[in-house]
């Protein structure tokens, strides 16, 4: 450890549920954390969910307390848009390189919303999955945090990029900002990068990318948030009609050798409470889930219990071999073979939501000699982790409280590596 | 402390727009005789913030910014914790709801300015708390499993003293009867290394080891607990900081399943009775001694019953994967029959469950309809899903009934209380069933020596486990974790892990406390209720009513509060008739006051006036969003903040009412099985608690329509605007307070 100087600060990377927890479970005991965080604003995934198993309740619930636990703390600092981009030196002891992508918007934003109005471009709207567009110039959504505007880069170097910049009266707008790189010191890093929706279209198969109607789970997750892109109601991509008769098909990716060998854990609770979602937009609807194994484990059980109540969820033990799309009504044919009645199925549906799994973002090159992974690239604690050390969905797929009690665990193994002995 | 207060009016965001801001300026010197009164265009900028820290030097100590949310620039206003800042929001609950330049927002933006220097006028900083007694930065653990002996090493590896407590004379836990484990990464069995385990925590010299001993007793509070250990007939006394309980899980009684042939035929063994022939060397069968050559496993035995275990046990599955190993590792030839509902091993799991697959062991999904011997042997009949029709599986040598976890604490029997006259449920003794979750019943492992309880609260079916799913570690008792099986039912991988982070929990709670500082949710909190005791009519509802079972009692029924052991949810403040408990920056006169700030029209302006008492944590975002959102909502509503909607007092409805303000509104979080308020039963106690006003109501001679309670999420801010506005239809509709202009 160099001079023998341990740095005291702990780096997490990721500000999603498992690194804001990480952070603050560390802070709260009196150590220094910095977040770093790729997205405009803290929260990552969870912030898109409407709802979380078993109790149907508000993600930003939690995330309000945690928000508040870092407004009250002054040992956290966090970046956002920011990237871990380079890391070396040794445990008590690393120089870590931090890149900033422009965010044409600086700490003087009051989020008035001026420059929004006389924006005219609009994107697909990152948060929503580009299920509907937003201005170049907009709040990520309306809970974010920190509260502060983004600038498209699309409108940087044009004419209406100038316009919106002086419509800002606190000049917080800047459009000369440029990627930087910051270095700094850490003695420890905990790894909370999180996970991406298993990329679907690799499951040729099943269309998704191709059928408009056919999505993921997380999308699901917008259509049935009441302030999402449809309001809440479950409106199918292709024609924007409410979605009546709706298949899940479980382990779409997990459980197979040609894609992810692992179970992803959680996607047999979400269609469970995806199921729910539909249940309430309207009488008629009415969902099919097709499985393998449920596996809602420990008294996640009784959720799974009260869906089966429900006579308008079907469960259907099948691993569909096949989604088609009938071209004329962009209707889905679902084929598979029921295995516990032996008979074929096929099916149609308004929209079929894919299971797909979690996939751990990938753990760079260069963090590697500070870390091990698995076969499947989750990061591994072992004991042989050189004060690097993995959080939440980076080590196996998991629940948000599985993931916040894996990231408080982190927490305290970060502590070991720097705490004076 | 002597206040200096100065306030400062943001005109930035639209509020210059929207308000008359002179005027607004002019009402703290003429109403409270404020001569600092400073306007900005935008107080969040340096030049703002700077004419703020100018009057700080000369003097100002209580800074009421009237500008934004303090959701926001939170760290812009931070001007040290001896400076009293009070935010009163005139931007997302004002102008960015409000129609501008209009005599009703102006009023409300005036009320909200008056209530906002009322409150920095009633506030003082706190002063965190010290006990005189020495603190401990100890932890206890009690259990010395894996999970207990993980989080006592992981402790003392961050520099912390462990005392270990363990009611067995050897250490390991329930992994000293397995003969192997299956583990992360899943592909092969594992040995245990429980032992090896044991001596690591022998030897570390951070942690000090009790076998063979229980606590017979634990008194205090967070960094002050004091314990009384027994151990081989003497006690010995130690002081901690924090617990951790991880007293693991007891198998369920399959004594209780007698249709799977359990007591029935000797060949039908648990699977802790296969796992302990395993370890001792070889798997026979009970009756004669002879070999096992077809062994079959029933899956959820108990489990997922409602009859039983309505809950999963979760490892069944993957220990019934392992066993069918050991058969055949012990003879390849044997075969085995998994008979399961749902096959459950989930993430990297999966690996070992294509293992158990591909060595040949034979999966049947179904169910099982009887158990019976013929011949000497046993056969298993029952209905194969896959197949679509009943089997019968004869031959069989053992069979291994998977049965799942009980937690430590759960008595053996439902617990019954007398009932109460009349009670419906009774039975012939007059016993009544209840439920198990108030830490009366559950099996004494801690001893606590608190008015609500020796053990933790649990949930359904026992288990001390958190009702967060963000915040999987809180438990309703402060300073006190619970890890492993105790808390739900984990593979001993996820023991292990879930262990390492209650030891954090356990070390936050003493950092935090030894600085005089709240745990969760209200981390770092100095404040804490200080109770004036003269004025105590010994009613009992603070120490009955915390939902942390932070206050005990003396002989004469006074409250004994713990201030370690406190969340600073204010519940008892609420719960108080005498409004003797206080905080520093929180108390019954000063939202009195508040209320009290609210200018009241006379009835023939037409104008009523609402008070709206909101938990901050969720409906005051909730509200701010539906002003991002530039929703709009009536103005003749005043939102003022709690703690949690527990805190709320009910003088402040009997003040506003007398007053002449014509309805009160209560924002809260959902309650009930499922409920969200962070601090337990702080929204619930409000709606039982409001439901008792109806009295009052009537002794003035007022409509109950005029007080309401509503249950609202923080993402339900879309709906608040026609909540409102519902409400104010119904004042309209019941017509004004006759108690205007009293």
């Amino acid at each position: 450890m160099g001079d023998g100087k341990i740095t005291q600060t702990i780096l997490v990377v990721g500000g999603g549920i498992s690194g804001l927890t990480a952070a603050l479970e560390a802070a709260e005991a009196g150590h220094e954390v910095i977040i770093v965080e790729k997205n405009p604003y803290l929260g990552g995934k969870v912030t898109q969910l409407y709802q979380y198993f078993p109790k149907l309740c508000p993600p930003n619930c939690g995330l309000e307390i945690n928000f508040k636990r870092i407004r009250s703390n002054p040992r956290i600092r966090f970046f956002t848009m920011a990237q871990l981009a380079g890391v070396s030196g040794s445990p008590g002891d690393f120089e870590v390189q931090i890149k900033i992508s422009p965010r044409y918007v600086n700490e003087r934003c009051t989020c008035c919303g001026e420059c929004a109005k006389v924006c005219e471009t609009e994107i697909p709207n990152p948060f929503n999955f580009g299920l509907d567009k937003i201005k170049a110039a907009y709040l990520p959504h309306e809970f974010a945090f920190p509260m502060r505007y983004v600038i498209d880069p699309s409108i940087v170097g044009t004419e209406e990029g100038k316009r919106v910049a002086e419509a800002c009266s606190y000049g917080a707008i800047d459009l000369g900002m440029k990627e930087e790189t910051l270095t700094l010191k850490a003695g420890t890093i905990i790894w909370a990068a999180g996970w991406e929706p298993y990329e679907a279209s690799k499951i040729e198969y099943y269309g998704f990318g191709v059928y408009p109607n056919v999505i993921n789970n997380i999308m699901m997750e917008r259509l049935a948030s009441p302030v999402g892109p449809t309001g809440g109601k479950i409106l199918r991509p292709s024609d924007k009609k409410e979605a009546k008769r709706v298949a899940f098909v479980q382990c779409a990716g997990s459980r197979d050798e040609n894609h992810l060998a692992y179970c992803s854990s959680i996607c047999c609770l979400a269609s469970l409470k995806q199921a729910n979602y539909l249940m309430e937009t309207s009488p008629e609807a009415a969902a099919t889930i097709f499985f393998i194994d449920i596996r809602a484990m420990d008294r996640l059980e009784d959720f799974y219990t009260m869906i089966k109540a429900n006579d308008r969820i079907r469960f259907i033990k099948s691993k569909i071999a096949m989604i088609t799309e009938d071209e004329a009504t962009h209707d889905l044919l679902v084929e598979g073979e029921n295995t516990q009645t032996g008979e074929q199925v096929r099916e149609r549906f308004d929209l079929v939501v894919l299971a797909t799994g979690m996939a751990p973002n990938k753990v760079p090159e260069w963090l590697l000699p500070y870390v091990g992974l698995d076969e499947y690239g989750f990061v591994i604690n072992n004991g042989s982790n050189k004060g690097v050390f993995g959080a939440g969905c980076v080590r196996r797929p998991s629940d948000v409280a599985t993931s916040v009690q894996d990231s408080t665990a982190a927490a305290l193994k970060a502590i070991q590596t720097i705490v004076r002995r | 402390m002597s206040k200096k207060v100065g306030v400062y009016i943001c005109k930035g965001c639209g509020i210059g727009d929207s308000l008359d801001i002179e005027k607004l300026a002019g009402l703290p010197e003429e109403e409270y005789s404020i001569d600092t009164v400073k306007i900005h265009e935008a107080f969040c900028t340096k030049e703002g913030v700077d004419l703020i820290k100018d009057d700080i030097a000369n003097g100002v100590n209580a800074v009421v910014i009237a500008a934004c949310s303090p959701r926001v620039n939170y760290d812009v206003f931070d001007f040290g914790v001896d400076k009293i800042v009070e935010r009163v929001n005139l931007r997302e609950q004002v102008a960015w709801s409000h129609a501008p330049k209009d005599e009703d927002t102006q009023m409300l933006a005036e009320d909200n300015l008056r209530m906002g220097i009322v409150k920095a006028n009633a506030s003082e900083p706190p002063v965190p708390f010290k006990a005189e007694e020495d603190y401990s930065g100890k932890l206890l653990v009690v259990g010395g499993g894996l999970a207990g002996m993980t989080a006592a090493l992981e402790a003392a590896k961050a520099g912390y003293e462990v005392i270990l407590v363990e009611k067995e004379a050897k250490l390991g836990g329930f992994l000293n009867k397995c003969k192997q484990r299956v583990t992360f990464p899943y592909k092969e069995l594992t040995p245990t290394g429980i032992e090896d385990m044991a001596a690591e925590v022998s030897a570390n010299p951070n942690i000090k080891v009790y076998t063979s001993a229980k606590v017979d007793e634990i008194s205090g509070g967070p960094c002050l607990f004091n314990l009384k250990i027994s151990q081989n007939g003497t006690q010995i006394t130690e002081k901690v900081g924090s617990i951790i309980q991880a007293t693991g899980w007891v198998p369920y009684d399959a004594k209780k399943l007698p249709h799977l042939g359990y007591g029935r035929f000797k060949d039908v063994v648990t699977n802790v009775e296969f796992e302990e022939m395993a370890k001792e060397g070889k798997i026979r069968r009970p009756s004669d001694g002879g070999e096992v050559k077809t062994a079959l496993f029933i899956q959820c035995a108990g489990s997922r019953d409602p009859e039983h275990l309505p809950y999963c046990s979760s490892v069944c599955c993957l220990v019934s994967l392992k066993q069918a190993t050991y058969l055949k590792e012990q003879d390849p030839e044997a075969v085995s029959y998994i008979l399961y509902k749902d096959m459950r091993t989930i993430a990297q799991a999966e690996d070992f469950y294509r293992k158990a697959q591909r060595d040949g062991n034979i999966f049947i999904r179904g169910s099982v309809e009887a158990v019976g011997d013929e011949g000497g042997k046993l056969y298993v009949a029952g209905y194969d899903e896959l197949l679509g029709e009943k089997i019968k599986i004869e031959g069989i040598d053992l069979v291994v009934l998977a049965v799942g976890m009980v937690p430590a604490s759960k008595p053996e029997a439902v617990p019954k209380i007398k009932a109460p006259e009349g009670a419906p449920g009774a039975d012939s003794e007059g016993m009544i069933e209840v439920a198990a979750d108030s830490g009366f019943f559950a099996n004494r492992t801690l001893n606590l020596l608190y008015r609500q309880g020796p053990e933790l609260p649990t949930l359904r079916y026992g288990f001390p486990d958190s009702h967060f799913i963000c915040f999987p570690y809180e438990t309703r008792r402060t300073g006190i974790y619970t890890a492993g099986c105790i808390r739900r039912p984990m593979e001993s991988y996820q023991a292990e892990e879930d262990a390492v982070g209650a030891a954090m929990k356990a070390i936050q709670c003493i950092e935090l406390t030894m600085r005089g500082m709240a745990v969760h949710p209200r981390a770092g909190d100095m404040s804490y209720p200080e109770f004036f005791m003269q004025r105590c009519t010994q009613c009992k509802r603070c120490t009955e009513e915390c939902p942390f079972g932070a206050i005990n009692e003396d002989e004469k029924a006074n409250p004994l509060p713990q201030p370690t052991r406190c969340r600073r949810c204010g519940v008892c403040m609420g719960a108080c008739p005498e409004r003797i408990i206080s905080f520093k920056n929180y108390s019954v006169p000063m939202i009195g006051d508040m209320i009290k700030a609210i200018h009241v029209p006379e009835e023939d302006e037409g104008k009523p006036r609402v008070v709206a008492l909101i938990c901050e944590n969720d409906a005051y975002p909730a509200l701010d969003m539906a002003g991002i959102k530039r929703m709009s909502w009536s103005p003749y509503i005043r939102f003022i903040p709690v703690r949690c909607l527990g805190s709320v007092n009910l003088v402040w409805i009997a003040d506003s009412l007398s007053r002449g303000i014509d309805g009160i509104i209560l924002l809260g979080c959902r309650h009930g099985d499922d409920y969200q308020c962070h601090f337990i039963k702080g929204s619930e106690l409000a709606n039982v608690r409001l439901s008792k006003v109806a009295e009052t109501l009537q002794r003035l001679a007022l409509e109950s329509d005029r007080v309401r309670y509503v249950e609202i999420g923080i993402a339900d801010y879309h709906k608040l605007p026609g909540i409102l506005d519902d409400f104010m239809k119904v004042i309209e509709n019941v017509g004004p307070n006759p108690y205007k202009g009293w």
